[in-house]
């Protein structure tokens, strides 16, 4: 066997492992120590996508000793390995965009407690891009959930220790679905490999066998994982979670905690369910009407936002919500769209919420709008990178949020039924976002005299400064070479069947 | 409908249990109502898990007497699941009691809405 199948393993236990070592280091020696670990697994996950690619077809890793329908495994695709790599640069951007701040929110004998924190949440999202197993899959789900409570408690106060616990309640009922939907299928198909389930749930509906159960079984796994990644009706935890943590776990939640478990609900729609039973089901046009929505009032309780931090989270609510409307097309297109939009997503909300930290550092930490006002001036490195991730949220042409838009509207003219409403959600979603980012955008840009804040340059923030222009530089990169990202997606999901 | 009710009544349980402890973590304001009401949810979760897993008349999968026919022996692997499961809920029933006692220890309720009233309040 060559050596570059062990990656997926290596990078799932070296990440889990940096976890307990940073326990026991000091602060600036866990921070090397987990930086180095994030890069080591990036470049990794960047050898494997370039093998995959030239290879051609994906690969399944034995767990153990015990062959497919016991044993544990894990597979990797060039969908699974890009996720990896980009799940590693997000992670490594964020974290070291916000470390200044963590540093003055934290007392300095938790420092390397985030780290801690840092490297479990990177091996469970790993694991769950990578695994093929459904119990593993539901194990770390969990540890997922219990680092993204780490995360958001660290920046100890009264507003987080809430949004800890209403974060956890919301979080503990969808796992417990998952966990029921999870033994409801084994009990029917009697395998947990995700490859043996899909064949007998085939053979089941084919016979006609256990149709209710398995509908059951669809709905509990999407309802829960919908639950997780804070799809419209189920996001009133969301706003508190992220607008008072500190802005790094800020950045990793929005943009990685919740890309993981969509993540794993597009592998469980192909790879456990077979995507035609699942466009099939009903639940399928639940998600899209409920994607819809979120579009919709998402960004209007962003518009009705004071508050700049509370005004991005919120914002994710709409961009979930077209997430799960791009799944809901029931199409390749829509999917592609969908996982396109999932990058796209990710790299502009952890530039916002990274940028928004500078903004309002040079504002007496003041988060409303009213002290932001010319705040693009103050913090010129933090002004601009705002104001590209507004653009790109909005959808102007050469950022990454123009092309998913696009591919959104390109795979619901395919679609006879859906075009309109997907169509016209779009367009008023579309105005929406552009009502409350170009809002802030001119707020922070309107000069005032004599303002009494600080000036912050780029020198004295450079560390602040270069992961600002490695986000912008990543988003433009998005936006210019999609046709090649969007060719690798579809490569990746036809390796999924 | 009914007969199958009557006939699977442990699934039914399980599926009853799983729907007050749903029900109490979602809508008990008080804390320790709602880590009790995962807790029954969770438990449900196994009791149903480990009811699919026994077959009548079968014994426990330890090989004695030299039989090794899959028919004399039930399936070991939803018991395998069911500790899986009951180390993840203690885990996590761990967490949100340590959050209940740092929320009670800041404000001196257990009551959930109260101490979001108090946060608004106080404009943090």
């Amino acid at each position: 066997m060559e050596m570059v199948r062990n990656i997926p393993f290596f990078s799932i236990m070296l990440a889990m492992f940096s976890g307990p070592v940073c326990s026991v280091l000091p602060g600036k020696v866990a921070r090397k120590v987990n930086a180095a670990v994030i890069t080591v697994v990036m470049i990794m996950s960047a050898v494997l996508l370039r093998y995959l690619v030239i290879n051609g077809e994906s690969f399944v890793y034995m767990m153990g000793h015990f062959p497919a329908p016991w044993g544990n495994e894990i597979r990797a695709g060039v969908l699974e390995a890009g996720m990896a790599m980009f799940f590693c640069i997000i992670m490594l951007l964020s974290v070291s965009g916000g470390i200044k701040k963590l540093y003055d929110e934290v007392v300095e004998s938790k420092h390397n407690l985030y780290y801690v924190l840092v490297g479990l949440m990177l091996s469970s999202l790993l694991a769950l891009v990578y695994t093929n197993d459904l119990f593993t899959a539901y194990v770390f789900v969990e540890i997922n959930t219990i680092s993204a409570c780490g995360l958001i408690m660290i920046r100890e106060n009264g507003r987080t220790i809430e949004a800890a616990v209403r974060y956890m309640i919301m979080s503990l009922i969808g796992s417990a679905m998952i966990l029921l939907g999870i033994c409801v299928l084994y009990d029917i198909t009697g395998h947990l490999l995700m490859s043996n389930i899909k064949e007998s749930v085939e053979v089941l509906v084919s016979g006609g066998r256990y149709p209710e159960p398995l509908l059951c079984v669809v709905a509990l796994m999407s309802v829960g994982l919908a639950i997780k990644c804070a799809l419209f009706p189920f996001h009133a935890w969301l706003p508190d979670a992220y607008g008072y943590s500190t802005v790094s776990s800020a950045a990793i939640l929005s943009s990685l905690v919740s890309k993981g478990y969509i993540f794993l609900l597009i592998k469980i729609i192909y790879r456990v369910i077979g995507f035609d039973i699942y466009r099939n089901s009903g639940v399928i046009d639940v998600l899209f009407i409920f994607g819809l929505a979120g579009m919709i009032f998402g960004s209007v309780s962003a518009i009705r936002e004071n508050d700049i931090r509370r005004m991005i989270a919120y914002s994710s609510v709409a961009q979930i919500g077209y997430i799960f409307m791009g799944i809901g097309m029931g199409t390749q297109f829509g999917m592609v769209a969908a996982i396109f939009h999932m990058l796209s997503h990710a790299s502009t909300k952890s530039l916002l919420f990274i940028s928004a930290i500078g903004l309002t550092d040079v504002s007496d930490g003041s988060r409303k709008f009213g002290p932001l006002t010319g705040s693009g001036y103050r913090n010129r490195i933090a002004g601009i990178a705002f104001a590209v991730g507004a653009l790109s949220m909005v959808g102007v042409p050469l950022f990454s949020g123009f092309i998913s838009k696009l591919l959104f509207a390109e795979a619901a003219v395919n679609l006879t039924g859906r075009m309109l409403p997907v169509l016209i959600v779009l367009g008023i979603s579309t105005i929406l976002n552009a009502i409350y980012f170009m809002k802030t955008v001119i707020r922070i840009y309107t000069p005032v005299d004599d303002s009494p804040y600080p000036h912050v340059h780029m020198r004295q923030v450079p560390l602040y400064a270069a992961v600002l222009v490695v986000f912008v530089i990543l988003n433009v990169t998005l936006g210019v070479m999609s046709d090649f990202i969007t060719g690798l997606i579809s490569t990746g999901l036809e390796m999924f069947s | 409908m009914g007969p199958y009710l009557t006939a699977n009544y442990a699934e039914a349980t399980a599926m009853i249990m799983f729907t007050i402890g749903f029900a109490n973590l979602l809508l008990q304001k008080n804390l320790i109502k709602k880590i009790i009401g995962l807790n029954i949810m969770d438990s449900s979760v196994y009791l149903f898990l480990a009811l699919k897993g026994y077959i009548t008349g079968r014994t426990v999968p330890i090989v004695v007497d030299g039989v090794t026919s899959t028919e004399a022996y039930i399936n070991p692997i939803p018991a395998g699941l069911v500790l899986t499961g009951i180390v993840v809920s203690v885990s996590v029933s761990a967490l949100m009691l340590s959050l209940t006692i740092r929320l009670y220890r800041r404000y001196q309720t257990l009551n959930l809405d109260e101490i979001s009233m108090r946060l608004k309040k106080e404009g943090l």
